[in-house]
């Protein structure tokens, strides 16, 4: 099948706004006579609120309001239903260093901010806990009455049965990997804009990822009916998990919009976006597994211990999704996971790119390494071995429609020339006495789209109304999706335009607003597969009406008309388009744009559609298959697709100061079928860019007190320009029967196979096992003086 | 107290009443309304607010507004001619060096700087030119190639 607009390199429908300062994010809208949110956020990490005095604070002038947990009230929110465990403001407790305690509306926000200096809290301050392992422990302060032991979520899973094939390995090994707790580091802080209209409705403007669950978390928790908000996202400058559940910030400055009856905004500063957080969580990975002589892995035992800090939000699925997604992409008949998601008095973690799973796939492919390396095999000779294909099965269910695992790999390998410098002693690898090159390869693969919402529903995940404009020659897709930059306006405009035969700047996307549609939102990678698929409908059922028309119009079969570059051909032949385009000139008397071609135009074609129907309207929705096996948790990691990648890493270690520079990333993956080429590398290089931060330089630093060390983009370090290699990305494309014209995935499963190629490669290198990362010099210096 | 200041951006002179301590980017942002200079992070670590003063790119969050009177102030958007994109634009645009777009202003700028000063730079002098310019979504990969295809651009038109 050949595409006129798909698997092209279409610029982004964006585009031109964003380069020249157009686009608008949250930040950029403002309202006559708005007022500025500030917060008092928790100076302790744990303690009981005593009394708090706001009368100072409402008496300074400029003040419109002062709100407490005793004006938001009781109701729980968050994330996952069963584990509700927020309220808007605190209520009896803080439980880290920057939870919310208080909210202020002022005329601008450095009253605000003085109002906030004014508010008196008095604490009994409690002992706190700041490690996952201690909060564990009998005796170990406690967080929330209902997490005993301060665990919040336990999974425990036997697929298969290790004990039966334990004793037929010839190679077991036991291996430890620990991550730091991490930030999203979007360049976009968090902003909302709340306004409350004449009729009571509320509209809030936020960079949100996720505009549905937003919508409804405000509803449940500012109790008002879910017909009365509205949340609309601009522009959005990154999200990448953490900007996917509701905030008390967007909580409060909508409360303050119907307290005091005007437009309120609030945008976080840097130190608040570290404070807020919901990024990845902290991890501490055990693995245990057994393969044999020849290569076949035989079973894996994993143990993880995720710190998540003060509230559970996204961490039932993160502590799921740390087991079930090392299911896949070998063939693994036994699988046992241990699971435990704590909580600690720190910033709370969330979902963040490659949710759950990045470190988990980290430590899994050192250990394939390792155990490669004992047996003498060349590390992605075993991986071939055991890679699995389309129409397998995973131990814990989960159904593989497509699978180019073992073409991702063989793409990597050979463009990479892998095997000339694996072979090469490394004395020939340009190695001089400080410093030594190492390379190292890794895989992964994550779901396209979570099978199931986060709250139990039937509902549709992504439904899309397509119109043609009443003149014809334009199509505006009406959608809830978010585009958070990953570019899905861009694939809903070229699926318009492929299925409508039309040009991509002949389409409209209004998008990211829930008053359009119902889209569940920009997280597990689900929003090409699944707001692919609701726009293909939409865009189909415009062009039947359409073609329906012309074909009685013109005493053709419907079947036989389509629909090509902007113009309605018949496959049988010739036919008579006359009588219509007169029709359309009559129409059109005044404008000097008349249709001259030789065919009928779309334009026309519409136009004549309109004059029959009235407005051509055509819908689309999408929900997954029921999806997954019977056992308990058994939904998460269930998607209609699964994405793959395969990279592989080159480093040079200095061998004195152990710094590590990264000189090249070779990376595959398997989208199923790249609507945009450019997208799809896009998708594919910013994967390598924050898993190369996770692998070498992010983490959050606390001091014993709780409080974050480096709220900022200088001390928590991302990669600059000078901190990344070139990145090779190679698409492979594998037609995914469940996905819209065969597309699944990228967004996500590109980070999985970064830091353990990096990892790998510095072994490589230098011998050194990393167990805790970041990979930082003064571990791997540390690392080498063991070896010696 | 304000003050009342002149600024001359994007070749129009302005004149606004300002807190001696506004920053320049909130003067262009809230004073102004040229909202497509971006704030990251207020404390000149992310580059999402660079602007040219006389040339050289700056960062607007770490310059008073009041330092700015008297030098010529280049934002986003004054690099466009009318509706005609620059070379370094059309190449971005075209390359696909932007995804959530909210770097690309100063990323655009940081680049203009560049060639005005190294029409023909290396790609390691691309990198250091940008290395104050924070990306999170592209790993830089894109954005290098639109500057050299931008460079290639400006050439042909010279």
């Amino acid at each position: 099948m050949t595409y006129k607009i798909l698997n092209t390199r279409a610029p982004r429908v964006d585009a031109i706004d964003k380069v020249t300062g157009r686009a608008q994010y949250t930040d950029d809208l403002s309202r006559p006579g708005q007022l500025y949110c500030a917060i008092l956020h928790s100076p302790i990490a744990h303690g009981r609120i005593l009394n708090i005095d706001t009368s100072k604070a409402e008496s300074l002038p400029g003040v419109k309001a002062v709100i407490t947990g005793k004006d938001t009230g009781t109701i729980k929110y968050g994330v996952s239903p069963a584990r509700y465990d927020e309220t808007i403001l605190c209520l009896d407790k803080v439980r880290y260093i920057g939870d919310e305690i208080a909210a202020v509306a002022a005329i601008d926000k450095d009253t605000a901010l003085d109002a906030i200096n004014l508010i008196d809290v008095e604490f009994e301050e409690l002992p706190y806990v700041l490690d996952g392992i201690e909060a564990m422990k009998e005796g170990a302060p406690q967080l929330h009455e209902k997490y005993k032991r301060n665990i919040c979520a336990k999974v425990n899973w036997n697929f298969g049965d290790v004990k039966s094939v334990e004793k037929d390995a010839d190679v077991v090994r036991t291996d430890k990997l620990t991550s730091q707790m991490q930030d999203g580091a979007f360049i976009e802080p968090q902003a909302i804009l709340a306004e409350v209209d004449g009729s009571g409705r509320l509209t809030m403007y936020s960079s949100t990822q996720a505009p549905h669950y937003i919508q409804r978390t405000l509803a449940m928790a500012l109790e008002i009916p879910l017909e009365k908000v509205r949340v609309i996202k601009p522009a959005v400058g990154g999200g990448f998990g953490p900007k996917a559940s509701c905030s008390t910030a967007e909580l409060v400055t909508c409360k303050l919009a119907m307290i005091t009856g005007k437009p309120v905004k609030m945008t976080f500063d840097r130190e608040q976006v570290f404070l807020h957080s919901r990024a990845r969580h902290q991890f501490f990975h055990t693995m245990t597994t057994g393969v044999k002589k020849d290569g076949t892995i035989l079973f894996l035992k994993h143990n993880c211990i995720l710190d998540g800090g003060a509230y559970a939000s996204f961490g039932i699925a993160t502590v799921y999704y740390a087991g079930s997604l090392l299911g896949g992409p070998y063939r693994l008949k036994h699988m046992d996971y241990d699971g435990y998601r704590v909580v600690t008095n720190k910033p709370t973690s969330g979902a963040q790119r490659g949710h759950g799973a990045v470190h988990a796939r980290a430590l899994f492919e050192m250990q394939l390494d390792l155990i490669a390396k004992e047996l003498g095999m060349d590390p992605i000779e075993l991986r071939l071995k055991n890679v699995m294909g389309a129409g397998e099965t995973t131990c814990n269910e989960l159904y593989m429609s497509s699978l180019g695992m073992r073409e991702c790999l063989e793409a990597v390998r050979d463009k990479s020339g892998w095997a000339e410098i694996y072979k090469l002693k490394k004395t020939k690898r340009g190695n001089n006495n400080h410093k030594a090159r190492g390379i190292g390869a890794a895989c992964g693969f994550f779901v396209s789209g979570a099978g199931y919402p986060i709250y139990r529903s039937q509902t549709y995940h992504a439904t899309v109304v397509t119109r043609i404009s009443e003149t014809g020659g334009f199509a505006i897709v009406e959608s809830g999706a978010a585009d958070i930059g990953q570019g899905s306006d861009t694939v809903l405009a070229m699926i318009t335009a492929e299925v409508l035969g039309i040009s991509l700047n002949e389409v409209k996307v209004k998008s990211g607003d829930s008053d359009l549609s119902v889209d569940l939102g920009a997280y597990s990678s689900r929003t090409t597969l699944m707001a692919g698929h609701a726009c293909k409908e939409a865009a189909e059922a415009c062009r039947d009406k359409i073609l329906s028309s012309v074909a009685k119009r013109v005493n053709a079969k419907q079947t036989d008309l389509y629909i090509e570059e902007g113009l309605v051909r018949s496959r049988k032949g010739e036919v008579d388009f006359s009588g219509i385009r007169e029709e359309f000139l009559q129409e059109h008397v005044g404008f000097t744009d008349h249709p001259t071609d030789e065919y009928l135009t779309f334009r026309e074609a519409a136009r004549i559609a309109f004059m029959e129907h009235g407005s051509i309207v055509g819908t689309g929705k999408y929900k997954p298959p029921k999806l997954g096996g019977s056992f308990k948790g058994a939904t998460v990691g269930t998607s209609p697709a699964f994405g793959c990648s395969a990279q592989i890493a080159e480093v040079e270690v200095d061998l004195e100061t152990g710094e590590v520079d990264v000189k090249k990333i070779t990376g595959s993956h398997d989208c199923g079928f790249a609507i945009n080429r450019t997208q799809v590398e896009g998708q594919m290089q910013g994967s390598m860019s924050m898993g190369l931060g996770e692998a070498l330089m992010e983490e959050i630093m606390f001091d014993n007190k709780g409080s974050v060390l480096n709220r900022n983009l200088a001390e928590y370090k991302i990669p600059t320009s000078l901190d990344m290699p070139q990145l090779d990305s190679i698409i492979i494309e594998t037609n995914e029967p469940n996905g819209p014209f065969g597309a699944k995935e990228v967004g996500e499963g590109a980070i999985m196979p970064v830091i353990p190629a990096i990892l790998n490669a510095i072994r490589d290198a230098t011998g050194v096992q990393i167990t805790e990362l970041p990979a930082k010099p003064e571990r791997i210096v540390e690392g080498m003086k063991k070896k010696k | 107290m304000k003050r009342i200041i002149h600024l001359k951006v994007n070749g129009l002179d302005h004149e606004i009443a300002v807190e001696p301590r506004r920053t320049l980017a909130e003067a262009l942002r809230i004073d102004l309304g040229l909202t497509g200079t971006r704030i990251g992070c207020s404390i000149g670590d992310c580059g999402a607010c660079t602007v040219l003063i006389d040339g050289v790119p700056s960062f607007s969050c770490l310059t008073l507004a009041v330092e700015a009177e008297g030098h010529e102030i280049l934002t986003i958007e004054g690099v466009a001619d009318g509706n005609k994109l620059h070379p370094v634009q059309e190449a971005f645009v075209e390359v696909g060096a932007i995804q959530c777009g909210f770097c690309t202003p100063g990323m655009v700028l940081s680049t203009l700087a560049l060639l005005d000063y190294n029409p023909d730079p290396t790609e390691d002098e691309i990198r250091r030119a940008l290395s104050g310019n924070l990306c999170r979504c592209t790993g830089y990969q894109k954005i290098i190639d639109a500057v050299k295809d931008a460079a290639r651009r400006m050439k042909e038109l010279s």
